[in-house]
């Protein structure tokens, strides 16, 4: 999944190594611009080659927005080309086929998209891709060890902290941010911590136990 | 002692524990005496209190006599997708990879609430980046009108808009952005026509989507006269946005037929399949439809999630390509229904004890545009403007209004908690009226000896167990306790004022329209024994799938995981009924059940014979062939015994079919049986309100919640705590806002406020009844769990209301509308304070 041979050829444009800055984006774009393939400006699923002759490129999407940027995700150093208004949850969903973190508003409000940006916790949505250049990035596929499950995805278990799960991967990054925070001292206050993540089938007691037993082990050593 | 399942849950302890299960079926059978003979009473008395009508089949004699509990059935199994919720690989309908050339779609939407389209130019749209196709109502080759019980839903508008969202077209472009971008080139221009949003008008201007309705219990115009007191109040009750996390999306796949492959976050997969066909104009067989799981759904899938699955297979017919289609949250929250909002009255006698003698109650529900299931909506609300007490002689009037607003469809409760708000704001209010605590007059107005049939002629069965629930909630929540403290604590503070509220939850399990509630499943067992069962039944979260494995691992004597659901499919079980009125585990669990029969019994005809075994006493366990006459010698494992049955050529497939028995209702009459059986529970809630500013907290929750024997204790205790949750958002903060156009202002999170973790009680003790089985021969004697505890809500709104009352010295009865938002309570607050002159409707 995460090799680059698996990426669409006309999605993701070969890696550049040499020579580019992470500060100039806009020197990068333009060059891009003028050389990679007319998809490359669509970052989206659908934007494979176009069946359809009638298919004209998108004036605002051509010379100048696109950005080379290099993150590193969920421990592997990715270089993408993406257009600079990409958000983080669109490249993470729509190219890097990561669809863990959730698109529940897409307006930075209901915390699906919950991910890990240099070690804090982000709306993914709202966060544009180019900002993560050079960063770390961690979503959910990226926290358990192989097959072992992260004690929280295991303390979401046992606690029933879950019924539909949309919201969970969510949940389960805002969670292990909250701890390293110190935020979850107690229930009142990972109550009030986690509070920009909405859980609509209300399991939020089952999500505070959670919480709760992780915070407990890990100040217990 | 029986045990309790519960979930302990406050600061200061911060525990969170699940009891260890007992074998519960045969305490309860010491525990509860009575309760035992009265089943066994029934059980043989009419002959037709279990199992189907007939009482002969498997599955009916199978539940007459409670199996022991040493199956794995009754294990606080984790939730089947549970491993795969928290890693992420869980895959909703926007996860799915798309096959090659995959086309994004997007709808255009009507900004007029009301109007006639004048012009539709969508030429610039077609010249946009991207846009492949663009379809209108013209473009349709079957049916335009895909209502989806009564016609009223255009799939596209065709010459009249109805509400502000309305679609009016569609397209398919080559990128998502580029799909939203080209809708916006649409030259769309409407006549207005006068709009009309009061549902109250509408009703006196006869304006419905459907025939009012009338249940009728004995003479409620005498009952009125001669009763010592009247009450008579209104009220207004808010609707609700679904909000759904995962909005409503679907991929559409052309076939190499005329057909498609539906994908789709969706509770009624066979009637999309029906509207999809009839949109496209080819047979239902060239449709299939499948839904793995939903992001939540709550209703708001069981119809309108069909208009999308509509259009992007017609999209995907014409371009031959496959289509995708997301609405855009703001979108999807115009373009779908919501709850009912609700206008209701009661003029209501009683006696000086507080104990109802008859009257008269109307609830006209705001219907949206058009029918869609506002008939059952309604219904349902009027079969639960009882709730969980006689009214005596009462008329019971139940209109439909058509306004131009979306569609208001099924939300968790459908109508329910609608109708029971009426009868709880009355309880309140003759309490005050008599002086007494109004715990005292629900009380006394419970249903009970003499006073046990409905206004609706279904005699309450179980209704013991109300009564118990409540007195035992008194104690746990050290009900009258606190009431001495707050009424204290309230003397002394001017403006913090605390209240105080118990109430019950009676709840009609079944689906009104008796032909929706039969249930299909299709059992395979491969030959290395695994098993695949599917069943009509969609996993939106309520754990539906992970109690139908535990269903058929029970029935199989096998393992949990030798159990799995692949998704629900169409083409794997047909004609299936929508999963909704918290009738999906029983009614899919006893279809899936049935197979499951049918497999053992094959199996162990064929092992008696293979190997030589008594038939009699031989069933499985623990995933070997035991006996109960002797040892079965050499064992026979699972595994060993399908092979062997493969080899002699036995059937290792079953379908498994239920209706559930017992119920009618006859609408000419208002008279019936529409429910199978009741669930109950009761909920104490606490709040402390700031009177000069309206805002309030919610203190503390007690809740004791009946489920029968549950299925799966961690599950469904999940259900109740969400249940409730949800209908305490519903009741206070939920507020759906439109301005003068009919346009929602409320379209997103950030306006429409959702409860989160803040709004959790911080102190909140969940607890499930136990040692009460179901009277009736449900699944494994459970009871649904999905709506009932919904309406254990409703005793935040009436802690709201105690607070209030208290500034009046407990005098007057405040009406407070609902979301009671804090702007809501400092209104009620201010009238209270100015005067009972200036209080209105209850007095």
């Amino acid at each position: 999944m995460m090799d680059h041979e698996s990426n669409p050829p006309d999605t993701e444009a070969p890696c550049q190594s040499s020579g580019v800055t992470r500060r100039t984006v806009m020197k990068v774009g333009a060059m891009s611009a003028t050389m990679v393939p007319l998809g490359v400006m669509v970052p989206w699923k659908a934007s494979a080659q176009p069946l359809d002759d009638k298919r004209q490129p998108a004036p605002g999407l051509a010379a100048g927005n696109v950005v080379e940027i290099s993150p590193r995700i969920n421990g592997t150093r990715r270089t993408l080309r993406v257009d600079a208004r990409t958000s983080l949850l669109d490249l993470l969903r729509e190219r890097l086929d990561l669809v863990g973190a959730k698109k529940g508003c897409d307006h930075g409000q209901c915390g699906a998209c919950t991910v890990h940006v240099n070690g804090r916790r982000v709306a993914s949505c709202l966060t544009l891709a180019a900002k993560v250049d050079g960063a770390e990035v961690l979503t959910i596929e990226g926290i358990s060890d192989g097959q072992a499950l992260h004690p929280m995805q295991q303390a979401f278990i046992d606690h029933d902290a879950l019924q539909c799960g949309y919201c969970t991967p969510g949940q389960i990054m805002a969670a292990i941010a909250c701890i390293e925070e110190g935020h979850a001292s107690n229930a009142a206050t990972i109550r009030e911590y986690m509070s920009g993540n909405i859980c609509r089938c209300g399991a939020y007691n089952g999500i505070v136990a959670a919480v709760e037993q992780i915070a407990r082990s890990v100040r217990e050593g | 002692m029986r045990t309790l399942t519960k979930r302990v849950f406050n600061t200061s302890r911060a525990t969170a524990e699940t009891t260890a299960e007992t074998d519960q079926s045969q305490e309860a059978a010491m525990s509860e005496p009575l309760l035992a003979l009265r089943i066994e009473s029934e059980s043989t008395g009419t002959g037709e209190a279990f199992g189907r009508l007939e009482g002969d089949e498997p599955v009916a004699r199978d539940t007459v006599t409670p199996r022991p509990a040493r199956e794995n059935s009754r294990h606080a199994q984790a939730h089947e997708s549970a491993i795969k919720h928290v890693t992420g690989r869980a895959r909703y309908i926007d996860d799915l990879p798309a096959p090659h050339g995959a086309l994004h779609a997007m709808v255009g939407l009507s900004d007029v609430a009301h109007g006639r389209i004048t012009r539709l130019d969508l030429g610039a749209v077609m010249e946009m980046p991207g846009v492949i196709d663009v379809i209108t109502a013209q473009h349709i080759p079957g049916h335009r009108d895909i209502g989806p019980v009564f016609p009223g839903d255009p799939m596209l508008a065709d010459e009249e808009v109805s509400y502000v969202g309305q679609p009016l077209f569609a397209i398919a472009a080559t990128s998502y952005l580029e799909a939203r971008r080209a809708v916006k080139a649409a030259v769309v221009e409407i006549a207005p026509l006068p709009p009309r949003f009061d549902p109250v008008a509408a009703a006196d201007a006869g304006e419905f989507v459907r025939p009012t309705h009338v249940q009728m219990s004995g003479d409620w115009q005498q009952a009125l006269e001669h009763a010592p007191h009247v009450l008579e109040a209104e009220q207004f009750v808010g609707g609700q946005e679904h909000f759904y996390l995962e909005g409503q999306a679907c991929l559409v796949v052309p076939g190499e037929d005329e057909g498609v492959t539906v994908y789709t976050s969706n509770q009624h997969p066979s009637e999309t399949q029906k509207l999809v066909a009839e949109v496209l104009d080819i047979p239902f067989h060239a449709v299939t439809v499948e839904n793995r799981r939903m992001g939540g759904g709550f209703g708001g899938k069981e119809t309108q999630a069909a208009p999308w699955a509509c259009m992007a297979a017609l999209l995907a017919r014409r371009t031959g390509r496959a289509i995708r289609l997301r609405l855009p949250r703001a979108e999807d929250t115009r373009a779908t229904g919501k709850r009912h909002p609700f206008h209701n009255r009661y003029r209501l006698g009683f006696d000086d004890e507080g104990v109802i003698l008859g009257g008269d109650m109307t609830l006209i529900g705001d219907c949206g545009h058009s029918p869609d299931l506002s008939e059952a909506v309604v219904d349902r609300a009027m079969f639960h403007a009882d709730n969980a007490y006689s009214l005596g002689a009462a008329r019971v009037t139940g209109h439909r209004a058509r306004t131009h607003m979306a569609s208001n469809t099924a939300f968790r409760g459908f109508g329910g908690p609608q109708g029971m708000m009426i009868v709880e704001q009355a309880m309140d209010d003759i309490a005050r009226h008599v002086g007494e605590d109004p715990l005292t007059v629900r009380k006394r107005n419970l249903y009970r000896i003499g006073r046990d049939t409905t206004h609706y002629g279904q005699h309450v069965d179980q209704y013991p167990l109300m009564v118990e629930i409540i007195e035992r909630l008194e104690r746990s929540s050290d009900y009258w306790q606190r009431r001495d403290e707050i009424r204290a604590f309230n003397r002394q503070s001017a403006v913090i004022k605390r209240g105080l509220a118990l109430t019950p939850v009676k709840f009609g399990i079944s689906f009104t329209a008796k032909h929706l509630n039969q249930a299909g499943a299709l059992l395979h067992v491969y030959t290395d024994g695994s098993v695949m069962i599917n069943h009509g039944g969609t996993e939106m979260g309520q754990g539906l799938h992970t109690k139908v494995c535990q269903v058929v691992a029970r029935e199989l004597g096998i393992d949990f995981e030798s159990v799995r659901i692949s998704a629900t499919r169409t083409d794997k079980v047909p004609n299936t009924s929508p999963t909704a009125a918290s009738s999906g585990a029983d009614l899919n669990g006893m279809a899936a059940r049935d197979a499951a029969t049918q497999i053992r019994q094959r199996l162990l005809d064929f092992a008696a014979e293979h190997y030589q075994f008594d038939r009699e006493g031989l069933h499985l366990e623990n995933g070997k062939l035991v006996s109960d006459i002797g040892a079965v010698t050499p064992a026979v494992s699972w595994g060993e015994l399908i092979q062997a049955a493969y080899l002699g050529r036995v059937s290792l497939s079953a379908t498994g079919f239920y209706s559930t028995p017992l119920i009618h209702y006859d609408r000419d009459s208002g008279q019936g049986r529409p429910f199978y059986y009741f669930a109950y529970g009761a909920s104490v809630s606490e709040v402390r309100v700031d009177t000069l500013s309206g805002e309030y907290r919610v203190e503390r929750v007690d809740i004791l919640h009946d489920v029968g024997d549950s299925l799966n204790p961690a599950i469904d205790l999940g259900q109740v705590e969400g249940g409730f949750i949800q209908g305490m958002g519903w009741l206070t903060s939920e507020e759906l806002k439109w301005n003068d156009d009919g346009r929602l202002l409320t379209d997103g999170p950030a306006t429409y406020k959702i409860p989160t973790f803040g709004d959790l009680p911080p102190i909140f003790n969940v607890e499930l009844l136990e040692g009460h089985p179901n009277s009736q021969a449900s699944l494994y004697r459970s009871k649904a769990v999905g709506e009932p505890p919904f309406m254990l809500g409703i005793s935040v709104w009436s802690a709201l209301r105690d607070a209030l009352s208290s500034l009046t010295g407990y005098r007057v009865s405040p009406p407070l509308d609902t979301p009671a938002t804090p702007e809501r309570v400092l209104m009620a607050a201010e009238a209270l304070r100015a005067g009972p002159a200036n209080v209105g409707a209850s007095r």
